[in-house]
């Protein structure tokens, strides 16, 4: 399979097996001094992004998600998982991080450092 | 190709972001290139909507009327948070608030306006900001700022009895504050009313709970850091802990001023909206037109549109003229539109009124050469001629009538819909924010746009100050023929599933699906809405009991580590303590806890209980073991407390052992799922110190050994006494009754209907037929239904203190490690 190299300065990180995220959930995981969002839907899509929203900082790995939407648990601001975009609301988009799994089911992050 | 030209817009408000609309949707926009400086950190929101989201009528996301998205579709570039700080004309360019300079083609200056603050003694500290308490009202965050004081403010003042002031004053009564409005002049509204009108108004406005203040002029605040009242130029002083200033609004035009452009009150624009500097425009409330400024949407925007034709269109020969303007009060239960001159000029105008004070009815009309140059419509004289239609002669100068009296009351001539919005002609504007005409809002139903909501979006009717949504709404009655699409979505039980709560329940039952998961995937295409799953699976638990599949993603936070989540991420922890009587060994445990882990905060609640806040995620497993006590269930919806008096041991009042009933109560029913939160109290006479009528179930002894079961009271954002269930005698008919409503709630409330609002859907008279008569023959299933509850209950903290769900289901944050270069291949 082709990846895509890694541009420079961004960081790889290896947050460990997919198992510790539950089917339909997310985790925050911390990535030296930054903090990330990663969720694992239903149907097996992982995504990440920023880890507290951008309306008053909720956690949003503590958020629901469904369809490709993740909603904050503090005042129920909605974002797109994949694009970050608001949903009806006018935050600043998520930033989102390209994530995925290797051969042995570990999540592998890529973030500028 | 040349390339395209740059317009810069300063300011993204109801002028600016209007202009930025209209050129994207116009041919010839494309030949722009748009940036767009707004000071405010958001995208554009409907200014005029704010008094409504401080009556609660409207949350601050429905105001929004361009999302930052919208933005990105349109390929405009906008600065939000980014202020224009200097304008250098004759270089054609702009400085921003961080120091970069954006060059431009064309300029649009939309400031808008500031308020205007009265010189009172402590108004403004010394870091120029206002003293804590005291709030103008202009943007969102204005807003944002009174709610939040509000919530723990008891008094307000509102300073200036203008429109912004008195819909400040109504929002305000209607969040539960005492509210003062104080007006140095001797009328409200001063500008737009005479003095009998005014009268009429106070009146109104007073017997709506408004506390007023006329002819006072206030010139100290009270308090060095925080506002405690008012003092007035005649020596008397008003306690209040929030005040609004609403004493009018300023153009901003100190950047233009600075810049040297032509400058009265505000920046001198032609009819062809220019300033008097090249490739420089002005519209909205920062400028000046023939020596008028405009402070409503209507006029600004009829400048956003000509100037964004004659942006677009380099033949458009497109003039501003200026604008008649009329307004609508924005307060519910008053009905009241101005136009025009409130006086006579002359001994040649006639005037035309009809008083009646104490039903809230003035108008007054004011007529020139025959034609409408004024009028105040304060109240309802059912049948007469509607505002709109006066609106509309005003607006357009036609001949009135020679019998005047037909403006103002019903015709007898037996055509009664002669005076509806039926027979206005169809060039009439409806809506006087967009100027949208009747004949345009009917073309749309007839192309298909049935629902309310589908009309106003397709015409933009009723979205500026949505004053004319009643005639939208009946237009559409109208031209449907009675086929108005109601939107059905509102009696789904959740988004996603178009069925009510009854039909699901029956689909679920009838398919056996008993996990969230096998729900979406047999209704609902396998989408799995995220807005559905928390109500799923609390009506899948309440049918299913044991039975049901318990799936952890869709449950809220709170319910996925059985605590309530706070502000800053970390949770609350309330034990349950039975009826509120608890032991010194208990205390010394919750003491031992909040030590060992350092808890921040230990606060009594409401609900006779303790609360542990500000605890940590991982934290809690730890700190259940250590307390040993069972979930007091503070963080779900469901059975919370019940609250109990002193009752008969003690109490010398006491009539009925409230304190063992509670506990009973309590025992019994603990953390059973509901629709909503339900929280109980006993008392043990009517005199009721542990307000058992304001709880969603109460019960209360009375002489003779006997109680009262109330259900449905609240002391919340609403206050409603409880209506009376039925009288019984015993504590295990209480349990019975309280049960059973219980059940026939769980089954029949809509998700998050609280009892106080189900009891009120459906009636006291039907639930005492259905639960104390038996009329439908029920009532033993619910006394099952409510016991097979009552066995399904498990404590989750003892469960999953020792044996989590997941591994990481406590987990705050995980850690990663960095992965060298090539190693993850």
């Amino acid at each position: 399979m082709m990846k895509a190299p890694l541009s420079p300065g961004a960081v790889c990180y290896n947050l460990g097996h997919i198992s510790r995220i539950p089917r339909g959930e997310g985790r925050t995981y911390r990535l030296r001094d930054r903090l990330v969002a990663v969720f694992r839907s239903r149907s097996e899509e992982l995504f990440a992004t920023q880890a507290d929203c951008p309306h008053r900082g909720g956690p949003l790995a503590d958020g629901i998600i469904g369809d490709g939407t993740v909603i904050c648990p503090l005042h129920a601001f909605k974002f797109n998982l994949r694009t970050g975009t608001p949903l009806g609301n006018s935050c600043p988009s998520l930033r989102t991080y390209p994530v995925r799994l290797d051969a042995d089911g570990n999540i592998l992050i890529t973030v500028d450092d | 190709m040349t390339r395209k030209q740059r317009l810069v817009v300063i300011g993204n408000g109801m002028g600016g972001a209007r202009l930025v609309e209209e050129i994207v949707s116009r041919p010839g926009g494309e030949h722009y290139e748009i940036t767009v400086l707004g000071a405010e950190p958001y995208g554009n929101y409907n200014r005029i909507l704010l008094s409504g989201v401080l009556a609660g009528t409207y949350c601050p996301e429905q105001i929004f009327l361009h999302p930052l998205a919208w933005y990105e579709q349109h390929d405009v570039r906008l600065c939000a948070g980014q202020a224009a700080t200097r304008l250098d004309w004759q270089s054609h360019r702009v400085q921003i608030a961080d120091g970069s300079w954006e060059p431009y083609d064309r300029l649009v200056i939309a400031t808008g306006s500031s308020p205007c603050l009265p010189l009172l003694l402590n108004l403004v500290r010394e870091d120029g900001q206002l003293i804590e308490g005291a709030f103008t009202f202009r943007t969102l965050d204005d807003c944002q700022a009174i709610l939040a004081h509000s919530s723990h403010a008891r008094r307000a003042a509102i300073i200036g009895g203008g429109l912004l002031g008195l819909e400040a004053a109504s929002g305000l009564v209607k969040r539960g504050l005492e509210v003062h409005l104080i007006h140095r002049a001797p009328h409200l509204l001063n500008l737009q009313l005479d003095a009998a009108g005014s009268a009429v108004l106070a009146r109104l406005v007073s017997e709506q709970g408004v506390q007023l203040h006329l002819s006072k002029e206030t010139v100290a605040v009270l308090g060095e850091d925080r506002l405690y009242g008012l003092r007035f130029s005649d020596g008397s002083e008003l306690a209040c802990d929030l005040c609004i200033i609403a004493t009018g609004t300023r153009p901003n035009t100190d950047l233009s001023q600075a810049a040297g452009l032509a400058v009265r009150r505000g920046i001198v624009i032609d009819d062809d909206l220019a300033c008097s500097v090249p490739d420089v425009f002005a519209l909205g409330e920062c400028a000046e037109h023939r020596g008028q400024t405009y402070g409503l949407v209507a006029p600004v925007w009829e400048q956003a549109r000509i100037l964004a034709e004659r942006l677009t269109d380099s033949a458009s020969q497109k003039q501003y003229t200026g604008s008649a303007i009329s307004t609508r009060l924005k307060v519910s239960g008053l009905d009241l539109t101005v136009m025009g001159d409130k006086e006579p000029a002359s001994s040649t105008d006639e005037i035309v009124t009809y008083a009646e004070p104490t039903r809230g009815i003035y108008k007054k009309l004011i007529v020139r050469e025959g034609r409408l140059q004024g009028a105040i419509l304060l109240g309802d004289l059912p049948g007469s001629m509607p505002a709109a239609r006066l609106v509309q002669l005003f607006l357009r100068g036609d001949p009135l009538p020679t019998n005047r009296a037909e403006l103002l009351f019903p015709c007898h001539a037996g055509s009664k819909q002669a005076l509806s919005v039926a027979e206005l002609p169809d060039d009439a504007q409806i809506c006087n924010c967009n100027g949208v005409s009747k004949g345009a809002i009917l073309a749309a139903v007839r192309a298909g746009k049935r629902s309310l909501q589908a009309l106003c979006e397709a015409t933009r009717a009723a979205t500026g100050c949505g004053s004319c949504k009643s005639q939208v709404q009946e237009l559409l009655v109208l031209a449907c023929e009675g086929e108005v699409a109601e939107d059905p979505a509102v009696h789904y039980y959740v988004p996603a599933i178009p069925l009510t709560k009854p039909e699901l329940v029956r689909v679920i039952k009838e398919r056996k699906l008993r996990s969230v998961s096998a729900v979406f995937q047999a209704l609902a295409d396998g989408r799995e809405d995220p807005t559905s799953k928390a109500g799923l699976a609390s009506l899948l638990k309440t049918i299913w009991g044991k039975d049901y599949q318990d799936e952890r993603d869709a449950r809220f936070i709170n319910d996925r580590v059985h605590a309530n989540i706070q502000k800053d991420g970390t949770f609350s922890v309330v034990p349950r303590i039975y009826g509120g009587v608890t032991t010194p060994e208990q205390l010394r445990r919750i003491a031992d806890v909040a030590e060992k882990y350092r808890v921040p905060l230990v606060k009594i609640t409401g609900g006779q209980r303790i609360d542990l806040v500000g605890v940590r995620k991982e934290q809690l497993p730890a700190i259940w073991k250590d307390l040993g006590m069972p979930s007091g269930h503070a963080y779900t919806k469901a059975f919370r407390t019940c609250k109990t008096c002193l009752g008969s041991d003690f109490c010398r009042y006491g009539l009925g052992d409230s304190t063992a009933l509670g506990i009973k109560i309590e025992r019994r029913y603990q953390g059973i799922e509901m629709p909503h939160k339900v929280k109980l109290a006993t008392a043990g006479c009517p005199r009721n110190c542990s307000e058992a009528t304001t709880k969603d179930l109460g019960a209360v002894a009375i002489e003779g050994g006997r109680w009262e079961i109330y259900v449905g009271g609240a002391a919340g954002s609403r206050v409603r006494k409880g209506d009376l269930l039925c009288t019984v005698a015993t504590h295990e008919e209480v349990l019975l009754y309280m049960g059973r409503f219980m059940q026939y709630y769980r089954e029949n409330a809509k998700y998050q209907e609280r009892s106080y609002d189900f009891v009120e859907r459906v009636g006291i008279e039907h639930l005492r037929r259905v639960l104390v008569e038996d009329a439908e023959g029920i009532c033993e299933r619910l006394d099952r239904e409510i016991q097979a509850a009552v066995d399904a209950y498990v404590d989750p903290w003892q469960r999953e203190a020792e044996q989590p769900v997941t591994p990481t289901q406590f987990s705050q944050a995980l850690e990663a490690v960095p992965v060298p270069l090539g190693a993850s291949e």
